[in-house]
Formats: C-alpha cells, structure tokens, sequence
C-alpha cells in the first residue's frame, strides 16, 4: 500500500474518520483548557476528578435504579464538581497546596464510592453489572461530547482576560475587582465538565495525560499564553489524530494508550528540544558562551602579552599560549585565524590583528567600564577591586 | 473470629504508619500524588515481568511492580530537576505513559491472558490473615502484617537517621543546598522509601486505602499543628484511627473494609477543616470577626481624639451621628456600645467622651497603627 493508497484509506475508512474526528476535538478541548489546568498547577486535576465521580455515579444509580446513560453522567459530573469545589475550598482556606487537596479529594471520593458499589452490589436486581465500567470507556453519543465540547472553548474565549489574570494574577485581579472565587468556580467547573465528557469516551488515564502534556509541550515552545493555546490545540489534534492512525495501522494497538504515548513524544520531544527552553538548546547555549569565553580568554592574554613588549601586536610563541590556557588552545587559535583576529607568522608565532585588537578593547570596555581605555603601549595591571 | 478481625486491623494500622510518616512529607513537598501515580504505574512492571516470566504467579511480577515504583519516582525526579515543568506536571507526565505502555504492551502480547495488577498485588485486606508466614510449620501470623512491620520500620529508621536532613529539605531546599545538604538527593532517597512503603501498601490493603493514608492523615495534621514532630505523630495515629474505625464502620454496615477506612479518614480531615482550633474554617471566621470589632473600636477611639475638644465634637461625637460620619453600616452603632463596656468611652449629653483609658489606646493606635 503505497502513502496515497493509505491516506484514501485513512479518509474513507468511516471508524477511523469518526474516532480520528472524536480525538481531534478532544485533543483540542483538553489541550486548551489544560493550559489553564497547568499554570494554576491543577494538572492533576484530571485524574483526581475522574476518581471522584464514582460515588456521584453510584448514587445516582442507587436513587433512580437505572442505567440510564443521562442520570449517571449527570451524577458523575455532580460529584466530580463538587469534589473540585473541595479542592478549590481546601486550597483556599488551608495552608495546603493543590497536591494535598487532590489527593485528599480523589481517595476520600473514591473509597466512599466503593463503600456505595459494596451496597449497590447487594442491591436483589442485576442491573448493576457493568456500572464500575461505565466511567471507564462507554462510548457516549458524538453529538453530547461536541456540545460539551465547544460550550468549553466557547466559554475560554469569552472569558479570556478574565482567566488570563486569574492564572498569572489572582492578587492582582481580587484588588482590580474581578470576582476571583467565582472565576475560579467556573474556570475548574470548565475543566470538570471537559473531564467527565472525555472520561466516557477515553477513560480515565488518556484523559489525564491529554490534559497535561499538550499544554506542557506548548509552555516550552512559547512564554505568551495565546501562542500557548493555539499550540496546546495543535499538539492536542496532533496527538490525537496520530494516535488513530498508528492504532488502525498496527495490529493491536488500542488507541487510547496510543494517543497518550504520542502526546509523550510531544511533550518529551520539547522538553529536549524546543527553542531557549529545551534542554538540548540549554547546552548548546552553554557550551557556545564557553567557547566564547575562552576565545576571549586567549584573545586578552595575547594582548597582555603584546603590550608588555611594548606593541600589542607582537606576536608570541603559539605554544606560550597553550601553556597558559591548556590543550583546548590549538584550536581557538585556528578559529581566531578563521576570523581573522589572529594572524599566525610563518615562524609558528601567534599575534593580534587590527580587528583582533579592536574586539579585545571592545571586550575588555564592557568588562570593565571602570578600567581606564586600555590604550597602545601603557603597560598597566588590569583593573583595580572594582572590575574584578 | 477475633484474631481475624485483630488481624486484620494490624495490618492496616501497620499500613497507615508507614504511610503517614512518609506521607507526610509528600504532602510537605508538594508531590502528595506521586504515590496516586505509583498506583497506575505498577501495571507496567508487573506485564513487563510476566512477559519475561510468563508466569502469573512468580514473585517476580512483585519485584517489578516495585522497581516501577522506583522508575517513576526516578523519572519525576529526574523531570523535576530540568526546572521546565513544576511538580504537578511532571507526575502528570510519567504517569499516563508508562501506564500506556503497559496497556499496550498486554494487548500486543499477552491478550490471551488476563492480566491485572490485582493477580499480583492482592490489595484486599479482608484477605489479609489467609496468608500466613509459616517458618518450620509454626504460625507466625499475617505474612503481611510482618510485611508491612518491616516497611514501617524501614520508614522508621529513615525518618530517624535523616530526620534533619528531611525537615530542612522539605521547608527550604535552597538552605539545605548551601549549607551543603544536596536536596535531590534527600529528595530521590525518601521518594524510594515512598515506592517501597506504596508498593507494599497496595498489596495489603489495596491502591486507593493506600493512597488515601498517605495523604489523607499527613493533610489532617498539618491543619491541626505547626510542629514537625507533633504533625508526624498526628498523622500516625489519625492514620491508625482511621483504620480502626474504618474496621468497625465496615463490620457493622457489612460494607468494603477499604473504602469505609478512606471515608473515615476524610470524615477526620473534615473535621479538622471545619474544627481545627488554628486553621479551621470557624476559628477563622471568629478570628476574622473579632477583628472586624476590634478593628472599629480602634477606629472609633481616634476619631474621637481627632475631635476631641474642636468646635466639630458636638456633632462629631454625637454617639447618634457616628455610623454616617464614619461612612459605617447601621450594625456597626453597636460599637459605641461595646467600647462603653470596654471602658473606653463614656456617655455625656449625648456625646461620646474618651476616658483616660480610651484616650491612651488611641494614642497607640495613631502611633502604631490599628493592629
């Protein structure tokens, strides 16, 4: 099958273009919206509230006696929301920060949905087979999920200052007047809402990690956070569709977890390589500023050198200099030659150019602005205290 | 009968200890939902090694479940030390891969098998006394119950041997850096302790009880005291109270023993979020409220020291006046009241009059300020 072939395939195939439409959309929905998750350092927040709606979904299973996909979802969501308002509390009015809150929330939730799946389970009739796997992967209707899903990111758009300062600002927006605790309220009840439609579709694990690593692969790329929201979007999608399509490709490839390794690839791919952020950039950065330094380094021993002769352009034995700045010397000779700060004399000796001279003055002024103009033949000691 | 139900509490006391004492300085740290992380983590281990074994019971699958214990904390360290995510993130980044992974290394290669992370780490504890520890056919009790003594104690002699080093890390990693504690190693050894202490937990008493008692009880505490020692104690024995009330609440409604134990724990942490005599919700509201008060005498006896003895006193003072002069809502005219009582202010014709007392507290006020 050649590439056309597949990708004939890819779009005519109906599962593959419904599910890869379905992974799109909630690529984008968890990607922007976790953005928000991450900068108020709720990242966790997926996790914790996929937990805390089972004993939401448990009692309302208990109260009506039916499998009715809209009165669990309504009970999952229920309890999911008022398990973030706990957190949202606890953070709050305690000194304990977002870990401790989730975590205190998704264990106390969870084990209280057990002890109500324990009662259900002695309920006489059979209907509860089943009910622990709603939450974990029960296909709900496309239409309900889109709905959710663009109310979500109709809603970040329309509160898009708003929640702009509320994740870099809270002080700042309370003193401006902004109404914090209710953008708080409905920015997590945003993310909730996002959760507990994408729980039904992807379960609990692939949610969390959507909700994470598209915006956490976005932050390394960009310091804006509307560059940030179109990329955790893209990143989303990307992941998204990525994953469908390696899953109809491989043989047994689920395509849930296919979708979160892709999302990793994302987000490991930026955190090594993405612009002045990644790690990759980092050390290349690193070693171009000590290459530098000791270019320089060599440079100014030339010149001191030069003018203790009395002419900074006198030359001196290449390896005078190698005994002073070590085996690296040889070749920062040869890149100065390169450029044309240093020109070598057919005797092997080493010394300043015009412009070899004019970039060491340049340095040694902004190094040491104090310092009197280290001009032509004045033989002085570099600096006094303050330049050092 | 009762030695079953003896038994079955221990182990979950023992459970809770362990956990609380490393717990806490999860919770200190930050990263309380490391050991949440752990709890999806073990699937890889355990599919890893049975993929080498292909043996579902071999003691090996344990051994990889705890080594990926010990690769996700690694990982989240090593994530955390590139600076570029915070704590939350970087959990969130570990997590869902390496629980992927497992998924789909089991459906490439082990879908005719059933494989489960509760084949290999029990996580029941109504199970717990069943399997005992046998040595030379005499009974020594629960396996578990000496499994998790051991962890405890493990945590135990860590927390004493490094207790310094713990404490400074935790509050202020950047003293510690330079007084020459090297943080991240601290930080990478008590996070071991953790895999250790989490993995042997989910096998006695299942991922979400042990989940819940490594964050559960160390939150509680820190809402109930400012001490290190006091908060580590705490959180032991509201651990251990959990634990033993969560029994009892589970054998009289005959309900899921784990469940009832994390429900009870959250019982306490709400208990001390709306109760705690410091950080609780109504000691806060009353503190705020004695503020509002207090905050109103002070300002009611300046004013009338600003006016005191001015052509503007007789309407100023007029105790009738003071809410619309000091731009206060009509509840407040009670403060005129209050500050009588206080010996503060006397009444003369209507007039509010500092004695001397008042007059001195004003002075202070305008001196110092109102607090």
């Amino acid at each position: 099958m050649g590439p056309l072939d597949l990708l004939l395939f890819l779009f005519s195939d109906y599962t593959v273009r419904t599910v890869g439409a379905g992974a799109v959309l909630m690529g984008v929905t968890s990607g922007v919206l976790g953005v928000y998750a991450l900068l108020r350092r709720q990242s966790l927040l997926g996790d914790a509230m996929s937990h805390a709606a089972l004993p939401g979904l448990a009692l309302a299973f208990l109260l009506t006696r039916s499998k009715e996909s809209a009165f669990l979802l309504f009970g999952a969501a229920l309890a999911a929301w008022v398990g973030a308002l706990g957190v949202i509390a606890i953070t709050s009015y305690t000194r304990l920060k977002a870990d401790a809150a989730l975590g205190v929330v998704l264990s106390v939730f969870f084990g209280f949905g057990l002890v109500l799946l324990t009662a259900i389970q002695r309920l006489p009739t059979a209907a509860q087979a089943g009910l622990d796997k709603f939450l974990f992967g029960q296909a709900a209707t496309l239409l309900q999920r889109d709905v959710l899903a663009v109310l979500a990111l109709g809603a970040v758009v329309l509160g898009w200052k708003e929640f702009k300062l509320l994740s870099f600002d809270p002080a700042f927006a309370a003193v401006q007047g902004f109404p914090v605790r209710l953008l708080d309220v409905v920015l997590t009840s945003l993310l909730v809402l996002a959760i507990v439609a994408g729980l039904q579709t992807v379960g609990v694990v692939l949610m969390s990690a959507m909700l994470i690593a598209p915006a956490a692969a976005a932050r390394q790329w960009t310091d804006r956070l509307s560059t940030m929201v179109v990329l955790a979007a893209v990143f989303g999608a990307a992941a998204g569709i990525g994953g469908v399509i390696l899953s109809s490709l491989g043989d047994s490839l689920p395509t849930g977890p296919t979708i979160v390794v892709c999302a990793s690839l994302l987000v490991y791919g930026s955190l090594l390589f993405a612009p002045h952020r990644g790690l990759v950039w980092q050390r290349l950065v690193a070693a171009r500023r000590q290459r530098t330094v000791r270019a320089l380094r060599v440079l100014t021993q030339l010149y001191w050198l030069g003018t203790q002769h009395g002419d900074p352009f006198h030359p001196h034995p290449a390896g005078a200099l190698r005994a002073l700045g070590g085996p690296g010397v040889p070749g920062i000779l040869r890149e100065l030659t390169a450029r044309n700060w240093v020109r070598r004399l057919p005797d092997g000796r080493v010394g300043l150019t015009e412009e070899g001279l004019a970039a060491v003055r340049d340095f040694l002024r902004e190094a040491e602005p104090e310092a009197p103009a280290p001009a032509g033949s004045e033989a002085k000691a570099p600096g006094g205290e303050a330049g050092r | 009968m009762i030695g079953l139900q003896l038994e079955i509490q221990l182990v979950a006391v023992l459970a809770a200890a362990a956990c609380a004492l490393s717990g806490t300085f999860l919770v200190l740290r930050r990263v309380a939902m490391i050991s949440d992380a752990i709890s999806h983590t073990v699937l890889l281990g355990v599919v890893v090694m049975f993929l080498i074994t292909r043996d579902l019971h071999s003691p090996r699958l344990v051994v990889g479940a705890a080594l990926t214990g010990l690769g996700t904390v690694g990982l989240v360290s090593l994530i955390l030390r590139t600076g570029l995510v915070r704590e939350d993130a970087a959990i969130g980044l570990v997590f869902p891969l390496l629980f992927s992974i497992a998924v789909i290394l089991i459906s490439g290669y082990a879908d005719y098998v059933h494989i489960d992370v509760d084949m290999v780490l029990l996580g029941e504890l109504a199970f717990a006394p069943f399997d005992r520890l046998e040595v030379n056919g005499l009974d020594l009790g629960p396996r578990r119950a000496w499994l998790m003594g051991a962890i405890l104690a493990l945590n135990l002699i860590f927390l004493l041997a490094l207790y310094k080093e713990l404490k400074l890390t935790a509050f202020d990693p950047g003293l510690a850096a330079v007084l020459g504690f090297s943080p991240a190693l601290v930080h990478t050894l008590h996070l071991g302790v953790v895999s250790v202490t989490a993995v042997g937990a989910f096998d006695a008493v299942g991922a979400v009880l042990a989940v819940a008692l490594f964050i559960v009880p160390p939150a509680t505490a820190l809402l109930l005291s400012d001490r290190l020692p006091a908060v580590i104690a705490l959180a032991v024995v509201i651990g251990a109270a959990a634990a033993v009330g969560g029994y009892w609440v589970a054998h009289t409604f005959d309900t899921s023993i784990a469940g009832s134990m994390a429900t009870l724990g959250g019982v306490f942490f709400g208990l001390a979020f709306l109760g705690s005599p410091t950080q609780g919700l109504a000691a806060r509201a009353l503190r705020h409220r004695r503020q509002r008060w207090d905050f109103a005498l002070r300002l009611l006896v300046m004013h009338l020291l600003t006016h005191e003895g001015t052509a503007a006193e007789a309407h100023e003072a007029a105790a009738e006046e003071l809410p619309a002069h000091l731009r206060w809502e009509p509840r407040f005219a009670a403060v005129a009241r209050l500050a009588e009582q206080a010996g503060l202010v006397e009444r003369r014709n209507g007039l509010l009059v500092l004695t001397p007392r008042g007059r001195e507290l004003a002075r202070e006020v305008m001196l110092y300020g109102t607090g």
